[in-house]
């Protein structure tokens, strides 16, 4: 187990080297720099400003520049290697921590929030529609699953908007901060995968229910309540832990949507003006910082699955 | 009868039986069209499907005017009958006018028909997302499954990264490496330009001018065909070990004939399955990149799009958001009941699993 996550944790450095490479890449093809402005500045600045940031080396070494593997010629910046993910270039006072430190947080929050959700409706769900099968509590829940995976959160959000908040006043139409603004972004970001959950988690409930063990401890005199929670529902969640590294990865994405319907000051909002202002280090940034989150996200899914479920033995 | 003449009866039954059972093999799509019209929910989402197709094809005789056409002093332009069910006040701020049936957008133009031109572009995304999962893929897979080796190993080791990869996170750079580098590129005898021609002739082809179509269906495709090539590979590895592979190559027959003859026959349900339960998801990604900006350009009327600008007036115009947001919502369900009924016809076995 233990030189199976170290593989893993190695396995990892390839792969964010190559995320590195990728968007570095990418972002710096793209033509126009980001001092191109409608009324064009002096080239003498933009000569300035490209010394300064470093952006009139060759590209590679703008790359081991921005990893931090050598130093920017103008002394300023610390790598990515360091913990400093660069200047932005839309502010001079501004870097890309300072960015991520008043917005992650915020970001932060509607993911956890819209996870709590996920699960926190999506398994209770799943499993009363396997124990009751084929009763209303089935077919609630199935449509539920159903609503869930067709009406995706760019849809929901504007719909619970003008539903509760505008027809309805239950909630405010948007905003961030109070409890009650929290409540319809996070049910719009997180009913879709409580549907995928809701649905797998009965699926691999209706399979375990019929396993034999489940009868030998029925056989055994223990009361229904113990076989199905302590026998039955540990190992159809195991299916279920599987999914949410995929869902992770749907509430990153997701947040940049649901962010911008309700006004969230969150890291999507800022990452999508970024793109259009080709503000590149924050761009680079926020995909390294979500493409880490996720690769570790999915490493912690393998290892739980592997506490979940004795019979599985990474080696 | 003696037991002779039983023996003999009862080994022709078993014959016929057997034949029986074999035509049904052959008849495995027929069964699995019967199994798929008998299921109602898959028949609607079908139905609906077509629907929206001839919307699509017929954009232009059906829609009352052009997506692009708009006049800004009929900006916000509401009938009644929507101002009625909207909540809130719209009628004391609101121009109440019945030109448009759905109503105006904020530069004037109808909502009807920017929603019925809207779906050329979310039904070839759909489709061309699918068809580069399935023909990509396919390609990938067998080759990856039947050969194995060094292929195999570099082919699944650049699934594996790609994978690592937050698949959202590449489409947003992807796109906007396309959009800045290929849209517009006028030298020509660079890839830019070639691209940038081929883009303008599938916006053609669409009657979309300037909506940067192709860009969308390569930031698509180049995701989409990993999961299918891994699936298939799987399938393959697995029926490579069977007699009557071993069989065909005893009579002679080459690579080619094995694959497309005998693989690809027992691996194309599942794949088709897998493929069809994600065209929704295709057309998602599509809304979700015109929706932050980077999808189709304006004014190319996509469902994203709209809701996108529909969403920043929904406090005072909620119906500007609402109409997209259903039909998309509509073809979302569609193509779920469709891709859940294809699933439970071409795999039984698979019923009620997700």
């Amino acid at each position: 187990m233990g030189r199976y996550i170290i593989r893993r944790i190695l396995w990892m450095i390839p792969v964010l080297f190559f995320i590195s490479i990728v968007t570095f890449a990418m972002s710096h093809m793209v033509p126009g720099g980001p001092f191109t402005r409608e009324k064009p500045l002096p080239a003498e600045i933009i000569a300035n400003l490209n010394k300064y940031y470093g952006l009139d080396q060759p590209t590679w070494k703008q790359y081991t520049d921005y990893m931090g593997f050598t130093r920017n010629p103008s002394g300023e910046f610390r790598g990515v290697l360091e913990g400093f993910f660069g200047p932005s270039y839309a502010s001079r006072t501004r870097t890309v921590n300072d960015i991520f430190v008043a917005h992650l947080p915020v970001s932060a929050a509607l993911g956890l929030a819209a996870l709590v959700i996920a699960v926190g409706l999506g398994v209770p769900l799943g499993v009363l529609a396997a124990l009751k099968q084929n009763s209303g509590w089935d077919y609630v829940g199935m449509a539920v699953a159903i609503f869930g995976v067709s009406v995706p959160n760019v849809v929901l959000g504007p719909l619970f908007i003008i539903i509760f908040a505008l027809a309805l006043h239950w909630f405010p139409v948007a905003g961030w901060g109070r409890l009650d603004q929290m409540v319809m972004p996070a049910v719009a970001l997180g009913l879709g995968s409580s549907a995928i959950i809701a649905r797998l988690t009965r699926a691999s409930m209706l399979q375990v229910i019929r396993e034999d063990y489940i009868r030998t401890a029925r056989a055994k005199g223990l009361s229904e309540r113990i076989v199905m929670v302590r026998h039955a529902l540990k190992n159809a969640f195991i299916p279920v832990a599987t999914i949410l590294g995929p869902t992770f990865a749907a509430l990153v994405t997701g947040t940049l949507v649901v962010e911008q319907i309700f006004a969230i000051p969150g890291l999507g909002k800022y990452f999508i003006t970024s793109i259009t202002n080709r503000d590149y280090p924050v761009v680079m940034g926020t995909v390294l910082l979500y493409a880490i989150f996720l690769v570790f996200s999915n490493l912690a899914v393998d290892i739980a699955y592997a506490f979940l479920d004795p019979r599985i033995r990474y080696s | 009868m003696t037991t002779q003449e039983r023996a003999v009866r009862k080994l022709t039954e078993a014959t016929v039986a057997e034949g029986e059972r074999a035509q049904k093999v052959a008849n495995l799509w027929v069964d699995a069209w019967r199994r798929l019209i008998r299921n109602r929910a898959a028949l609607l989402g079908g139905t609906i499907i077509i629907l929206l197709v001839l919307m699509a094809i017929f954009a232009g005789q059906i829609a009352p005017y052009h997506y692009a056409q708009g006049d800004s002093n009929e900006n916000y332009l509401t009938p009644r009958w929507v101002v009625s069910i909207m909540p809130g006040h719209m009628e004391r701020y609101v121009k109440i006018g019945s030109k448009f049936l759905f109503g105006a957008d904020y530069l004037g133009r109808d909502l009807l028909s920017r929603l019925i031109y809207g779906a050329r572009v979310s039904l070839p995304v759909g489709l061309m997302g699918a068809l580069t999962a399935l023909v990509i893929g396919l390609v990938c897979g067998c080759i990856s499954g039947y050969y194995g080796g060094a292929v195999d190993n570099v082919l699944m080791r650049i699934v594996d990264i790609m994978y690592a990869f937050p698949t959202m996170l590449l489409i947003i750079l992807l796109m906007a490496f396309f959009k800045t580098s290929f849209a517009g590129a006028a030298k020509p005898g660079t890839a830019a330009y070639t691209f940038n021609q081929i883009n303008n002739a599938v916006d053609g082809i669409l009657g979309l001018h300037g909506g940067g179509m192709l860009f969308i269906f390569m930031g698509i495709g180049i995701t989409a065909w990993m999961g299918t090539a891994r699936l298939a590979r799987g399938q393959i590895l697995s029926l490579k070990q069977k007699e009557f592979i071993e069989a065909s190559h005893m009579i002679g027959a080459n690579d080619m004939r094995v694959i497309i003859r005998h693989i690809l026959p027992n691996i194309i349900g599942p794949i088709v399955v897998t493929v069809t339960l994600n065209v929704p998801v295709y057309i998602l990604t599509e809304v979700f990149l015109s929706f932050i900006g980077l999808g189709v350009d304006p004014p190319t009327p996509s469902w994203g799009l709209m809701i996108s600008e529909g969403s920043r007036s929904i406090r005072s115009y909620p119906n500007q958001v609402l109409f997209p947001a259903l039909i998309l919502a509509i073809t979302m369900f569609s193509f779920n009941f469709l891709g859940d009924g294809l699933r439970d016809a071409l795999d039984p076995r698979m019923k009620g699993a997700s």
